[in-house]
Order: structure tokens, then C-alpha cells, then sequence
């Protein structure tokens, strides 16, 4: 059975809380998802094929993943790095930085494309420097990166943050009592517990960047097969009254996602019953 | 176990061996401070001083303007009407998603966190398209709700249920893994005393997760505020009336009023503020309860 | 709190029954495209003081405004326009052929092919024209940097898209291949390509990318007297298309209201001296010869070409070069290719 616990535990409300999770999910979530993969599966299948094969598109994927993979990345290392920074150190102005964090959530994505474009045009603040060697930011492939990490730049400090926070000193103590260097110590004993949290932050901060349109707009300069990114294009198809195209594409982002995020949440999961 | 510590720290030469152990030497230190201070205000202290260099760059009378006037403040009020209702059902539904997935093992576990984490992943484009798919005047449910005169979809309704579509993981995915981490033993223990399971949640479970409880609250709130893609399709765009402030943002971006549209823009990034005074509240609430509950 | 909710719901009923037996308060919507932002801004105030002065009622028009082929989705799929105002009649044509708001005859209900005001496009460039662009041959040379808006997901990019095939056509007695290299050649000179003509603008005019911006004809002007004085100069092609923005009472949805006739009167309005004036005066063509004479040294006399005569009107010319599998398709591939 599915959804249901194995045993009687101690702990009350599993029927309780999983009921009222999977109803407000079938609500607020099932039932618009299915909606579309239903509305999907009414069309032909060379229809379909033809809508999310097509080498614009194709490219489109490319993008799409390929540059959300390294903002994700980018954002797993530096945001791990933000979160032990913050947990552990203290520096002035550490809870002004703290609250910055959650900048990119808080600025719609659009004002965020318009900012970030006025930093990295080759007029911009920044642009005009990197411009000096060579390096275009805006309107080109990096610009995308640039923007994909930014928006995912919360999710693994947030979700790792709320841990690090939570480990009990006593484990590094024994671990160092016991006569284990700084570097065994964070390598055997606090990393295995942030595990599960950077994965978490990683998948989110990826899964997020994939579907990003606001701000991706407004600084990758949204050429056809270089710089155009799949909700783009969704948004062309629907644009043209071409629904059907429009719900292909997006069902085949839909299901990509769902498959790595489950792929990810899966390792975790298994990581984590392998360390019980 | 503290004494034995004490015993430690008390000899010098062991100290510094034990802090060898436990921290980092300061070069170190500032090195990884200075590596993620570079790193931020490369990505977020720059395009915040963007924001904020074109809302006061012509002075504060003209920032006040942009957002005292009549379409400005109605997109204010619908934002936060927006954040009032999604926020207290997500609150609702991370706590009780978590406590579900933390605290019981289950098949298929893998496939509802997936499920919950979904929202991310969709793009908000296809957000709005599915529900103009369902609720449009041309789609499957739209001549249903004409004829019972009801509107979704550029009204208020279609609005909430985007953004709670698309806030929804917030809250429960900082309260999955901290769950997870801290295990179930506490409240086993609470129980096997005689605690009710609302006590036990109240007294034990509340108490250990409170700082991802209020991290996942900011994050929700601040997505709820900030979200557009999706409403942008499914709001109609009526000046003053389902325009949403990033929407009123972007309305003045195209009319060329870029003074007012980073002032209104300036006022999202004001959230930053008002979480440092959450957060410093509620330590400050934190540290004056502690002896008193010492004490018992 | 209970008291002021009664007093507030006696007050609103009030007024809601004083207000009709005197005079009637009516909202209208008017779902319209980005550039005519700042002319209805100013036409609602004086269609406000005029339609007071004629039945005494009170109106009030609420408006939205972003890419015309996303308006015009929008109110397909339910928003309740009273009038739309788009720019294009395909995007118009839209709401009938998708969902029947508006009969076959819709163009013809008012005069000049509905089209109270016109544009036409040409050509914006940097101060004092370091690049010497003169015509639309300019814009297909190797050092030309050319900015224009998305033909797929922007109205105003298709004007100019097929401004452009219009005159290569012009030039090379209808040869649709040699049009086609000729528009191949100016996108393969496009380093940009915004969703939206206002995002185009932008890129040009704040982020200083590129040497040339087809743009609208009003836009261009907006640019260069408003967002930089002294920076732009408009260049007019030797010929260009008659863009013709197209305006209609959606019929559905003001019979529902009943708020038709307002509606119609809002539309006829358009066509009043003072409105036309109004429309000059926001750099729209006054479609009425009278008003546009007092205009004569603002719009420069420019050859046009209409959208019927060359490509046979809009759906044709969807089909053929906007739709997928269309000209522009395979131009952006064989532009990817090289």
C-alpha cells in the first residue's frame, strides 16, 4: 500500500497530517498537473512528437538544462560555503547578510532580469569591465548561468542553514576527542548529516532554474537555438494560439523535472536509510 | 560530560588542541568568510544596490510618489491580501507534510517529496497555461463557471491559487530535512511519559523546529509577494485591479517610469528588513525564555 | 466593527440607488497593446468629460495593456473586455476565429477598415548616424548591428518584418525568393531578439546594443523625445508598410454588461477631431485627411504599402512566414546552421 504506514508507531497523526497533505496536494496540485497531461494525452502522438522534437526546441532543452545544472552547482558549493559562514563565524554585519539571503525570492524575477542586465550589459556596472577582456555576459549563453543562479541562490543556504544550526556540538567534540583532525571531523561526521539538506537545496535550486522565464528574458538575449530557453518558447507557442504545442513542451519539462527530482530525492532517501 | 570539558579547557596546552579539532585557524576563517561575502555581493549586494540606486536616485519625494499613488497602493493591498490567505494554508500543510514524512516510514516516500517539490520545477509559464486550460472561458471547467458566474482566472481567485500553487514546497521542504535530522526519539519519549500528541507536538516537536518553521514562513512570504510568471498570465493585467505589485512593477517598467518601478521594487527588497527584525525578535524571545525554563 | 460594516453597506447602497436614478456609473474595459499606453491615458479623461456632457453618465475605463497576441488571448480565454483595441487585425480576428466574441464583419463596422489611427515603421539610429543608414538596404550590410522585437511573440516585430519583405519585393519586381534572402540577411544581423517591442526599445535605447531599431513609428518618436533627448535620430525608409491598429466592440461580452452602447460610443469617439488631434499629438497618423494635414510636417510623406495588397492579407501572411513551419522558421534555422 502506498502512503500508508508499515506498523503502529508511538507517534500519533500520521493519518491526520498525510490526509490533509494529500488533499490539499490532489487540490491546489494533482488536479491542475493532471489537468494538463490529460489535455496532453488527447493529442496524437506525432502531434506531439513533432511539437517537442523539433531542433529549435531540442536546443532549447539544451540550454535549459545544461545552464540550470551549473547554476545549480555553483549554488550547491557557494551556498554551502554561505551557510557555514553564517552558522559558525562571526563577522560585522553578519545578520544584515543573513537576511539578504532571501533577496532573490523576494525580488520579482523580472525586476531581477532588469537588474542583473543593467549590472552586465557591456554598459553596465560590471559589464563594462569584464567587457575590457573580452567577456560578454549579457545576451550570451553565461548571461542565462548568471540568472539561474541567482534566482536558485537561496534554496541551499536555506535548507542547509536550519541543520548546520541543529547539529549538536557533542558530535564534533567526541569526534575530535577521540582524535580525529578538523578536516576527518567535517569530512566524517558533519557532512554525512549535511547530506540529506545539500541534496534537498541542490534538487530545489535546479528544479527552480529549469522553469525560470522573468528574469532569464530580460539577459540572455533569447536568440532561436543559442540563447532561447524552453519557457520561452512555451510561451511563443501559446502566444500563437497553439495550445496543444504549447502543453507538449511543457509536459515534457514537467515530466524531466519530475524524474530528476525524484531521482535526487530517491539517493537521498537512500543515503539516509543506509546511515540508520 | 560538561565537567569532563571543563577539565579540557582548563588545561592550556590541551585547549589549543581541542579547538584545533573543533574549529578552524583563523586564516581559514576569513578565507571562507571572505570567499562567501565576495561571492554575495557579487550576486545579491550589487543588483540590490541597482534597485535601490533607481528608486532614490531622484530623491525621496519622487520614490514616495511612485508608491503612494492610487494603482501603486492597489497593488500593494492585493499583494498582501494574496500573502494572508496562502500563506497560513502552507503554513498548515508544511507542518503536516513533514511531521507525516519525517516522523513515519512508508513506501513511495520518494514519489510524494518529489510531488511537494513539483512547483519548483514547473515552469511558471506552464503554471498559467494549465490554468487557463482549466478555467479559461475556452477551456474544460469555463463554461461551468460562466454559467454559474464565477470567476477564477483574472480575478482575485485565480491570483491566490497560482501563487499558493507555486509557494506551496516552501514551508515544507525547510521542515523536511530538519525533521528528518532530528529524528523521532524526543517525542517517543515525550509520549511514552504520558504527553498527548498535541502536547508533544506543541511542547517538543514546535520548540526543535521553530528556526526552520520561520525560515520556510520568510520564504513563502517573500515567493508570495515576488511571484510573476504565472500571475502574469492568469491576472488580465487591469490597471488598479489584478495587478499584483511585481506586475504594477513591470506595468511601469514599459511606460518608461523606471524611478517608479525600482521604488515599488525597492519596496519588496524592504522584506529583507523586516525579516532581520522577525529573526532578531524572536532570539531575543528565545534567550529571555531560556533561564525560566532552566529554572523548573 | 459590525457598526461600520452596516453604515458602509447603507452608504454603498446609497449611492448605487441614488446614482441610478440620476445617472448611470459604467466601467469599461479596454484590453489594448503596450505602445498606446500613454494616448489612452489621456483619451479616457476626455472620452470621460464628453460622454458626462452627452448622456450625463459616468465612465470609467479600466485598462490593460501588454503584447497584443497575449491580450488578445486573454480575453479569449475570458477577460471581459468591453473594447479591444490590438495591434493588428489578426490578433482582433483571433477573437472570432477562437471563440466567436465578435461577427465575421467586424472591420467593416467603422470606418478607415476600423482603424481610427495608423503607424507606419521606421527606422531609429544613434545620433548622428555613425553607421549612415539611409533605407532599409543599410540594415542587410555586414558592420549593422539591427534590433527588433520577436515576429512570434510581438505585433509590432511582424510590421516590421514585413515592412522589410516589402520592400525587397518592391526592389526585385515580386521575387518572394530574393525577399527572402533579403530578410534572411537582416536577422542574421540581429544579435537580440526581445519577447516584446517595449523590451526591444529598452535594449536599444538603455542598454546602448546595437546600430539601427525598427521600431513603430510613435515608438520611435516616444524614444527620442521623452527616454533620450538628443540621442536618437529617426531615419524614414524610402517605403514601409501602412500599419493599421484595428479597434472593435467585443460583442459578447458588452451585451452581457449591457454596456454596449457606451462601448460604441467610446469607439466612435476615436474618430472626433479632438481625438485625432490627440492621437497626432501622441504620434499615431490621424486616419481622418483633414486632422492629418495639420500634422504635415510631423509625419513625414512616406510611400506605403498595405498589408492586403502585397501579402494578401493577415492570415495569409500568418500562415505563411509566422506560423510554425512558416518563412521565419526556416530563416532562424538557416541562420543556426551557418
Amino acid at each position: 500500500m502506498f502512503f500508508s504506514a508499515k506498523q503502529r508507531r508511538v507517534i500519533p497523526g500520521f493519518g491526520l497530517t498525510m490526509g490533509f497533505s494529500l488533499l490539499y496536494l490532489g487540490f491546489i496540485f494533482l488536479i491542475p498537473v493532471g489537468g494538463l497531461l490529460l489535455y496532453t494525452s488527447l493529442m496524437s502522438w506525432d502531434e506531439f512528437w513533432s511539437a517537442v522534437s523539433h531542433p529549435q526546441v531540442v536546443a532549447s532543452y539544451k540550454l535549459s538544462f545544461g545552464a540550470s545544472l551549473i547554476g545549480a552547482t555553483i549554488n550547491l558549493v557557494f551556498g554551502a560555503l554561505v551557510a557555514w559562514v553564517l552558522v559558525r563565524y562571526r563577522f560585522p554585519g553578519k545578520k544584515i547578510v543573513d537576511a539578504l539571503v532571501d533577496l532573490p525570492f523576494a525580488l520579482p524575477t523580472a525586476v531581477a532580469g532588469i537588474a542583473l542586465v543593467t549590472l552586465y550589459a557591456s554598459t553596465g556596472w560590471v559589464g563594462q569591465y569584464l567587457n575590457v577582456f573580452g567577456i560578454r555576459v549579457a545576451y550570451s549563453q553565461l548571461g542565462v548561468v548568471i540568472a539561474l543562479t541567482y534566482i536558485g541562490l537561496p534554496f541551499v543556504v536555506r535548507t542547509v542553514q536550519p541543520v548546520l544550526e541543529d547539529l549538536e556540538a557533542e558530535r564534533e567534540e567526541a569526534s575530535a576527542s577521540l582524535g580525529a583532525s578538523r578536516f576527518t571531523t567535517i569530512r566524517r561526521v558533519i557532512l554525512p548529516s549535511l547530506l540529506p539538506a545539500l541534496l534537498t537545496g541542490y534538487a530545489l535550486a535546479f528544479a527552480r532554474a529549469v522553469g525560470e522565464y522573468g528574469s532569464v528574458v530580460f539577459i540572455s538575449g533569447n536568440m532561436p537555438y543559442r540563447t532561447e530557453i524552453t519557457p520561452l518558447l512555451i510561451v511563443a507557442k501559446a502566444e500563437q494560439y497553439d495550445y496543444n504545442g504549447a502543453a507538449a513542451i511543457g509536459t515534457v519539462m514537467l515530466v524531466a523535472a519530475f524524474l530528476l527530482l525524484l531521482l535526487i530525492n530517491g539517493l537521498q532517501w537512500w543515503t539516509q536509510r543506509r546511515g540508520l | 560530560m560538561t565537567t569532563q570539558t571543563l577539565t579540557h579547557v582548563a588545561n592550556p596546552e590541551l585547549a589549543a588542541r581541542w579547538r584545533r579539532a573543533t574549529e578552524e585557524p583563523a586564516w581559514v576563517r576569513w578565507t571562507l568568510i571572505g570567499v562567501a561575502l565576495t561571492f554575495l555581493a557579487l550576486f545579491l549586494v550589487l543588483p540590490l544596490l541597482v534597485v535601490l540606486y533607481g528608486a532614490f536616485e531622484q530623491g525621496l519625494q519622487v520614490w514616495w510618489a511612485a508608491i503612494s499613488e492610487p494603482d501603486a497602493l492597489a497593488a500593494i493591498r492585493l499583494s498582501l491580501l494574496v500573502v494572508l490567505i496562502v500563506v497560513p494554508i502552507n503554513l498548515v500543510f508544511g507542518v503536516a507534510a513533514a511531521w507525516a514524512i519525517a516522523k513515519f516510514e512508508f513506501r513511495g516516500k520518494p514519489i510524494l517529496i518529489s510531488l511537494i517539490d513539483m512547483p519548483f520545477a514547473i515552469s511558471p509559464v506552464v503554471v498559467g497555461l494549465i490554468f487557463v486550460i482549466l478555467f479559461g472561458s475556452q477551456g474544460w471547467l469555463g463554461p461551468w463557471l460562466a454559467a454559474h458566474d464565477m470567476r477564477i482566472i483574472f480575478a482575485v481567485p485565480g491570483i491566490v491559487i497560482v501563487i499558493a500553487f507555486g509557494t506551496m514546497p516552501f514551508i515544507a521542504r525547510e521542515l523536511i530535512p530538519l525533521m528528518q535530522q532530528q529524528g523521532k526519539e524526543e517525542e517517543e519519549a515525550s509520549l511514552t511519559l504520558g504527553a498527548s500528541g498535541w502536547k508533544t507536538f506543541w511542547y517538543v516537536t514546535l520548540p526543535n523546529i521553530k528556526w526552520g518553521l520561520i525560515y520556510g514562513v520568510i520564504l513563502c512570504n517573500a515567493r508570495a509577494l515576488g511571484e510573476f510568471g504565472a500571475v502574469a498570465v492568469v491576472s488580465g493585467r487591469i490597471r488598479g485591479e489584478t495587478n499584483t505589485m511585481p506586475l504594477h512593477i513591470e506595468v511601469l517598467y514599459n511606460e518608461y517610469m523606471f524611478t517608479a518601478a525600482f521604488a515599488v521594487s525597492s519596496l519588496l527588497t524592504g522584506l529583507a528588513l523586516v525579516t532581520i527584525a522577525v529573526k532578531s525578535f524572536v532570539e531575543w524571545l528565545d534567550e529571555r525564555n531560556r533561564p525560566a525554563i532552566a529554572s523548573h | 466593527m459590525k457598526k461600520i460594516l452596516r453604515n458602509t453597506l447603507v452608504g454603498g447602497l446609497a449611492t448605487l440607488l441614488a446614482g441610478s436614478v440620476l445617472a448611470d456609473n459604467i466601467t469599461l474595459l479596454n484590453v489594448s497593446y503596450d505602445p498606446t499606453r500613454e494616448f489612452y491615458r489621456e483619451y479616457n479623461r476626455a472620452f470621460g468629460d464628453y460622454w458626462k456632457q452627452q448622456t450625463g453618465d459616468t465612465v470609467t475605463v479600466r485598462q490593460s495593456h501588454g503584447g497584443s497576441g497575449s491580450q488578445a488571448r486573454s480575453v479569449i480565454d475570458g477577460l471581459d473586455a468591453d473594447v479591444v483595441t490590438l495591434a493588428l487585425a489578426y490578433d482582433v480576428d483571433a477573437l472570432r476565429q477562437h471563440a466567436q466574441l465578435i461577427p465575421e464583419n467586424w472591420q467593416s463596422r467603422l470606418d478607415k477598415n476600423s482603424s481610427p489611427y495608423t503607424s507606419t515603421i521606421v527606422l531609429l539610429v544613434r545620433k548622428g548616424n555613425p553607421k549612415n543608414i539611409r533605407d532599409w538596404d543599410d540594415l542587410v550590410r555586414d558592420d549593422v548591428a539591427v534590433i527588433t522585437p520577436n515576429p512570434k511573440t510581438s505585433g509590432g516585430a511582424r510590421w516590421n518584418y514585413l515592412a522589410a519583405w516589402g520592400y525587397a519585393l518592391k526592389q526585385n519586381n515580386g521575387d518572394q525568393d530574393k525577399a527572402y534572402d533579403f530578410v534572411s540577411k537582416l536577422f542574421a544581423n540581429v544579435p537580440v531578439l526581445d519577447p516584446g517591442a517595449r523590451g526591444a526599445t529598452n535594449t536599444f535605447v538603455q542598454r546602448g546594443l546595437g546600430d539601427v531599431f525598427i521600431a513603430w513609428e510613435n515608438e520611435a518618436y516616444l524614444s527620442v523625445e521623452q527616454l533620450g533627448k538628443g540621442q536618437f535620430e529617426i531615419v524614414v525608409p524610402s517605403v514601409s508598410i501602412l500599419a493599421e491598429p484595428p479597434v472593435t466592440v467585443v460583442d459578447k461580452n458588452v451585451d452581457r454588461k449591457g454596456t454596449r452602447k457606451t462601448a460604441e460610443g467610446y469607439l466612435q469617439y476615436l474618430y472626433s477631431d479632438d481625438a485625432q488631434r490627440l492621437a497626432a499629438k501622441h504620434y499615431y497618423r490621424p486616419s481622418n485627411p483633414e486632422i492629418a494635414k495639420e500634422f504635415a510636417e510631423k509625419f513625414v510623406d512616406v510611400e506605403l504599402f498595405g498589408i492586403d495588397e502585397v501579402f494578401g492579407g493577415w492570415e495569409k501572411a500568418q500562415n505563411e512566414h509566422f506560423n510554425d513551419g512558416g518563412h521565419f522558421d526556416s530563416i532562424l534555422e538557416n541562420i543556426a546552421r551557418r
